[in-house]
Parts: C-alpha cells; structure tokens; sequence
C-alpha cells in the first residue's frame, strides 16, 4: 500500500508541473491587456500604464515571470489577486466550500438514483422500465447544462413557485459572524441559523444539483446497467443459485459488489467533468462558486488568480482520482492483493 | 422409489430443442455418469433439475420428482429450500464460479447460514471441518483467502465443499475436471467418490471423458443430441455397447488406439438449431445408418433390465449391426 502510495505521488509532480506550464502559457495567449481592462473606459496614460506593468511585474520577459510563479507556488504563496489585492488562496477557500457543497449534493443526487435504477434496469431487462430509463438518461446526457437549468428554473421556480431562482440562501438570510462558521450552509444554517434557514438552504440547493447531477446519473445508471447485466451472466452468480441463495440478495450482494467496480471509477471521472459543469450551473443559479469565480477572473485577465485556481482545481481532480483508485482495493480484492 | 425420477424432461430455447424427452432415475447411493459431445444436453438437463434455466429457456417434463418433492410445481421458495441443502451441483470451470469479491470463508459459510442457520462461530468451525473434509491444507487460514488466491483444482475442492455443506443426497457434477490438469483430475474424482461413499450421496457425473466414468459409475447415460441413446450398467456397456454411438465414444478412447496411426473419430458434430436430420438424430454420422434409420426415428427400447438403446438395429456383443 506504502509503495503504491509513493508510486501515485510520483506521478502527481509531473502532472502539477505540466498543469501550471499549460495554465501559464494559455492564460498568456489570450489576447488583452489586465492593466487596460482594469483602467476602463478612462484609459491612462502610457506613463502610469508603465508604472502599473512593473508593479505588476508584467514587464518582465514571460519565462522569469513563470518561474517567479513556480518559485511563489513552491513557498505556498498561490500569487495576489490583480483585482481584489486578496491572495489567491483565501478567495479560493469560501468559493470552493460553495462549490463543494453543490458537487456534493449533486453527486449524492446522482448516485442515490443512478445505481438503483441501473440495477433495475439490468434485472427487468427489456421492460418497459429499462426502456424508458435508458431513454432518459440518454437524454440527460445530451441536454445542454445551462439551457437544462433554465428551463427548470421556468417551470419549478417561475411558474410552480416551488423552490427560489438563484443564490446560496435568501438574501434575508443572516448567520451571526460570531459563531465558527464553517462555510457550507446546509451546517452552518442547521447549527448556528434561525428556524427555517435550514431549509432556505435546502431549496436553494435541490435545483443546482440536479442540474450539475443529470450527467452524472445519466453516466451512472447506463454504467451500473452494463455492469450489471454482465456480471449477472458470470458464472458465481450461478453458483450462488446452486446454493440457494435468494434471488434479492443475489443481485444485491453478488452481483452488485461486483458490478460496483466500473461504476466507482465513472463516479471518479465524473467529478473532473462535474467542476466543468459547475462553472455552467453556478453561472445559470448565480452560486458564488469556483466556477464562475474564474470565469470572472479570466475576462478580467486576472492572471494569478486564473493560473492558481485552476492549479488548485487540477490537483484537486488528481486527488479525488487517487482516492478512486484506493476505493478499488477496497470493493476488489484482487486489485489489493496484486504486487 | 428412486431419490430422483425425470420423466418426458425436455428444454427448448425457441425452436431449439436442447433436451428432448429425457427419462432416467438415480437411485440413493448410485452413481451415475452421463456423457457425450459437446452440446448433446447433458448439462442443460441437470440445470433444469436445479431450476437453473432461465427466460428463454423452457422447461417441460412429464414427471420431476426428488425425493418425495415435485419439483415442477413447487414455489420458487420451496425450490430454494431444497437447492444447495438436498441437491448440490458443482460447475465446469471452478476458476470463474467462485465469487471474486468474498472470501472462501463467506461463500461456504453462505450455504450453510442460508440452509441451516446457526450461530457465526458454528458455522465457522463447520466451514473449518468442510475444508478439511475436501483436503485443503491449514483449513483456518484458508478461510480468509479470495478465490484469485487458489489454484483451479483448490477452488473446485472449495466448490466441493459449498456443495457438501449442507450434507446433499444427491451431488450433480457437471464436468467438474474438464477445467483441471489431468494430474488434478484423478484427484478430485477421487475425492468426489471417497464423499459418496462415506455419505451414501447420490452422485451424478457428467462428462464427455468415458474413461473417468468407466470404473465410478454403477449406471451410464449416453446422451447424443439431447437425447439419451442408450442406458446401462457401466461394465455391460463398456464391454459390448449397444448403439453405434457408445461404440464410437469407446473407440475414440487413447486405450483403444494402439498400434494406430490417428485416433478413432466419428466424423461431422452434433446437429444444432438448423441442421436436425429427419429420422435418427446419428444417421448423418452413423456408419451403419441405412433407409430406414433416414425416415424413421427410433424409440428407446429396454433391451434387457436396466438396458435400453435407442437404435432400429442394436449392436451385437460382436460389434456389428443387427440388421433383420
């Protein structure tokens, strides 16, 4: 386990390394200037222009200012917003607990409905359950995000008034600053909120996340079908019919553990593709997230905070994926035993 | 009244007819081997015994009797009371039957939790005297193991041991070496008679390999076709078979074969779903068949007690047809 450990940090550095040259270099490419874009309309003089570039230390040639970059990573200092003057990291740290609590929630939504009806699907194979539930999740899966989201926010929000448009909680909502706010309102509204605020908090989280969860379930339940539908024709499952086994506690013990494989590591990849979602949905539900924290960065040409945070965002991704891979050594044995 | 009875048992998938009118009995204690080819039904048929058939399969039998329980009309339930306790089956390939994700502990401890309940530790120790029974070394430890851990002739004898866990009168094997080394092989049939004889099991042993039957059954099957040709005490047939196909069997044996250039073989394959000849189902093959085997299909007819043939003209001691 040990060396396996080590074996996977190895591969994180190159990863980092090239993740931190590509955010460099594209960030760069785009056309535009951050100092102009700061000035606005007003513009400003060649002089002060000149000034503002080197305080920037946007003067100097593009390979010192990488390195000064990866030095700055290296001592922990993720750089300084051009915007805010806040350091990158403590603007990351809040977005991120937004965003964190709607993947969450997403992906609990999806997976909570995705293996069920997957495995139902598999087992009443041809039905007009698994008809209809392949369907769906095919559509789900070609529906744009954000037109998704705005229709739902028609229909549910606008027209049956059922759950609020957009933001985290009301704007009526406060939480007294005094209490250890830990940053994700479904905790901090439950502990230190007023009656109700809790469930303020639900309603604006149930749209998002099945926004952001509609691709992930639609992936999840074709995948915990296919997976199951195979596994169910091996022959340890006839074998477990030999013995007697009931046929409830054959899909749901033999097959299902078996089946779980493929389906923990599409869970995996789907958190990389969730946070491209979320930059979709937080935009759709105005959801202070990461997502459309670098979008507004990136049109504002805020190069440290662009940079950093998808730095951030990309170890993240790698982390998650190593925690997968971990998983599998859990739900397959034969994985764990491999030297 | 014989421990098991199959009367008229036949399975079709669509047109397909897998198992065609089956009959035979196993008497408690009897070993029986069933042979032929590849895909003459001997294995569709114990499945459908154990209730293994599944939609599009379809089952249909005159009379389904193990002792004492009809099994055509009994629950799904009740089926599952008497599967995996009374009537075990181990399978093919002991690699792939195995569960992957639990341990040899869990999977034997399953069967016995399921049939005969009892307390964890219990089970254990049974679990512990089970592997003992079928010859694993260090019992204990092994029953923390996964199947990927064991050999292939180590799972079957796990196989064995799901299989014996709940004491079964009757044991269906279906070819339970054919996956194995033949080192292997002589050992775990071997050990399945040694089980038989302490339990006085009924032992069903299906195979494709004569010479594994030829001196552990009482009473031989042979299947063709998904019909049974001929039925007999395993030392009448071997020594002056009845139908031409047992004699082709017994001729493609290696023991048979001396002082020759190629093994004994009967040419073509067993008929599928779209190449069923009119009349004998062997005629294509047969080196004996003449009009009348083309035309009429014969029935299978007892010869003498505990003796049948399904053949229009039945070989003599001497090996040759008897024509009128």
């Amino acid at each position: 386990m040990f060396q396996f450990l080590l074996k996977r940090f190895g591969v994180l550095i190159p990863t980092f390394l090239g993740v931190t040259i590509l955010t460099f270099v594209f960030v760069h490419l785009i056309p535009g200037d951050p100092v102009l874009i700061m000035a606005g309309e007003r513009g400003l003089s060649p002089e002060r222009h000149a000034e503002l570039m080197a305080q920037l230390g946007l003067d100097k040639p593009l390979y010192q200012q990488y390195f000064n970059y990866l030095i700055g990573i290296f001592h922990g200092d993720l750089g300084v917003s051009f915007k805010s003057q806040i350091p990158v990291w403590e603007e990351f740290v809040p977005r991120f607990k937004a965003t964190f609590e709607l993947g969450m929630s997403a992906m609990v939504f999806a997976v909570f409905f995705g293996i069920p009806i997957g495995v139902l699907a598999a087992v009443k194979r041809g039905s007009i359950f698994d008809h209809t539930a392949i369907s769906l999740s095919l559509t789900g899966y070609s529906m744009p995000i954000f037109w998704w989201g705005m229709m739902l926010v028609m229909l549910v929000s606008v027209h049956l008034n059922l759950t609020p448009v957009s933001g985290r909680v009301s704007d009526m909502l406060f939480l007294d600053d005094s209490n250890p706010l830990t940053g994700f309102m479904l905790i901090d509204t439950l502990f230190w909120g007023e009656e109700g605020d809790f469930i303020d908090a639900v309603q604006h989280l149930i749209l998002p996340s099945i926004v952001l969860g509609t691709i992930p379930l639609a992936v999840i339940v074709r995948m915990t079908r296919s997976a199951m539908l195979e596994v169910l024709n091996e022959d340890y499952i006839r074998t477990a019919r030999a013995k007697g086994v009931s046929r409830w506690r054959i899909i749901m013990v033999h097959a299902l553990r078996n089946a779980m494989i493929p389906v923990v590591t599409i869970i995996g990849l789907q958190v990389g593709s969730m946070l491209a979602g979320a930059i979709l949905t937080e935009t759709v539900f105005s959801w202070p997230g990461i997502g459309r924290w670098l979008i507004d960065s990136l049109q504002r040409r805020d190069y440290p905070v662009v940079q950093s945070g998808v730095l951030i965002v990309a170890t993240l991704i790698i982390l998650v994926n190593l925690v997968i891979d971990m998983l599998y050594g859990i739900i397959n044995p034969r994985i764990r035993h491999k030297k | 009244m014989a421990l098991l009875e199959v009367k008229e048992l036949a399975v079709q998938f669509g047109e397909f007819k897998a198992v065609d009118r089956i009959s035979y009995q196993v008497e408690q204690g009897q070993v029986v081997g069933i042979v032929g080819e590849s895909g003459s039904g001997k294995s569709v048929s114990s499945l459908a015994i154990m209730g293994l058939i599944d939609f599009p399969g379809k089952v249909t039998a005159n009379a389904l009797h193990f002792d004492g329980h009809d099994l055509k009309t009994i629950s799904e339930k009740a089926r599952r009371r008497i599967v995996g306790a009374d009537v075990a089956m181990i399978f093919q390939d002991p690699m792939t039957s195995l569960n992957p994700c639990f341990t040899v502990g869990y999977q034997i401890m399953e069967a016995i939790k399921i049939h005969h309940g009892g307390s964890k530790k219990q089970r254990r120790e049974r679990a512990i005297k089970l592997l003992n029974c079928v010859g694993i070394p260090d019992p204990a430890n092994r029953l923390n193991v996964y199947p990927h851990q064991l050999s292939g002739g180590m799972s079957q004898r796990v196989m064995i041991a799901i299989a014996i866990a709940c004491n079964p009168k009757l044991l269906i094997a279906d070819e339970p070496t054919t996956a194995l080394d033949v080192t292997i092989q002589g050992q775990i049939i071997e050990l399945l008679l040694d089980l038989q004889k302490k339990d006085n099991m009924a032992l069903v042993l299906i195979t494709h390999d004569l010479a594994l039957v030829a001196e552990a059954a009482h009473k031989i099957i042979v299947m063709y076709a998904g019909q049974i040709v001929e039925i007999g005490d395993a030392e009448v047939i071997f020594k002056s078979p009845l139908h031409p196909y047992t004699q082709a069997l017994l001729n493609s044996l290696p023991e048979f074969t001396q002082d020759k250039q190629r093994l004994a073989s009967l040419s073509g394959v067993v008929p599928g779903k779209y190449d069923r000849p009119h009349g004998c189902l062997l005629n294509p093959r047969c080196p004996y068949a003449d009009k009348q085997c083309k035309t009429v299909e014969p029935i299978l007819h007892a010869r003498s007690e505990n003796r049948q043939v399904k053949c229009h003209y039945p070989l003599s001691p001497e090996g040759n047809p008897s024509y009128e």
